[in-house]
């Protein structure tokens, strides 16, 4: 999905134009850039939350000429998911499981881990 | 910030929303991004980044306080890659020595 897919499907869920869509979509994308612009860590609870890391300066290499180069310090984005969208990722869109589908098979031979996010 | 911050952002620069329409169209694009997302498909939004799904195969941990060894068993994991866009708002510094030479050219993606 592109951001212009996601404008769509927003358009759509909402009955409205799609210029008005982008408009929304554009805001929420821009007030996120500007936050970590300045540094800022965002956070959307059941999705995830950014945060800017800052890494020093270090020796590295030009992978094809095997020239040694030194990399300046940098501040990157970091994102880290949610357990939310985590558990939807890797179990897929329909297991959003009623609790009686546990499998009893699997459970009795290891019981689920407690959760530590 | 958290959501409610991108929400009063939403009502006050696109205008036209109440804040409850507001909040509903923000719960709306996260909510497309995770159904998305979770369906298996990645995300591309440019000049911000791409949310991907990575496939990782089982592999051999331990527990960290006894040290057994344990198998991490396969799964499916989200990853961020920030655009180079966004990469150069954070690092305005950076970006100018590029320009002024050395360029080590990161690659376009």
């Amino acid at each position: 999905m592109t951001k212009s897919e996601l404008i769509e499907a927003l358009a759509e869920r909402n009955h409205f134009t799609k210029t008005r869509a982008e408009q929304v979509v554009n805001c929420v994308f821009d007030t996120m850039i500007h936050a970590l612009e300045k540094g800022e860590g965002i956070e959307i609870r059941g999705f995830g939350s950014f945060t800017v890391r800052n890494y020093k300066s270090y020796g590295g290499r030009n992978p094809r000429t095997g020239e040694a180069v030194k990399v300046p310090e940098k501040r990157l984005p970091f994102f880290k998911v949610g357990k939310e969208l985590r558990d939807l990722v890797n179990e897929g869109p329909k297991a959003k499981r009623d609790d009686d589908s546990v499998d009893i098979a699997t459970w009795s031979a290891a019981p689920p881990a407690p959760d530590k996010s | 910030m958290t959501k409610a911050e991108i929400i009063d952002a939403v009502y006050e620069r696109v205008g036209g929303f109440s804040k409850k329409e507001a909040a509903e169209l923000v719960d709306d694009i996260f909510d497309i991004a995770k159904e998305t997302l979770a369906a298996g498909e990645k995300i591309k939004v440019s000049g911000f980044g791409n949310f991907v799904i990575r496939a990782k195969s089982e592999r051999m941990g331990r527990n960290p306080q006894t040290g057994d060894p344990i198998p991490i068993t396969a799964r499916k994991v989200l990853t961020f890659k920030p655009s180079q866009i966004l990469k150069a708002l954070l690092n305005p510094a950076r970006v100018q020595a590029d320009l002024d030479g050395s360029g080590s050219g990161s690659a376009p993606s």
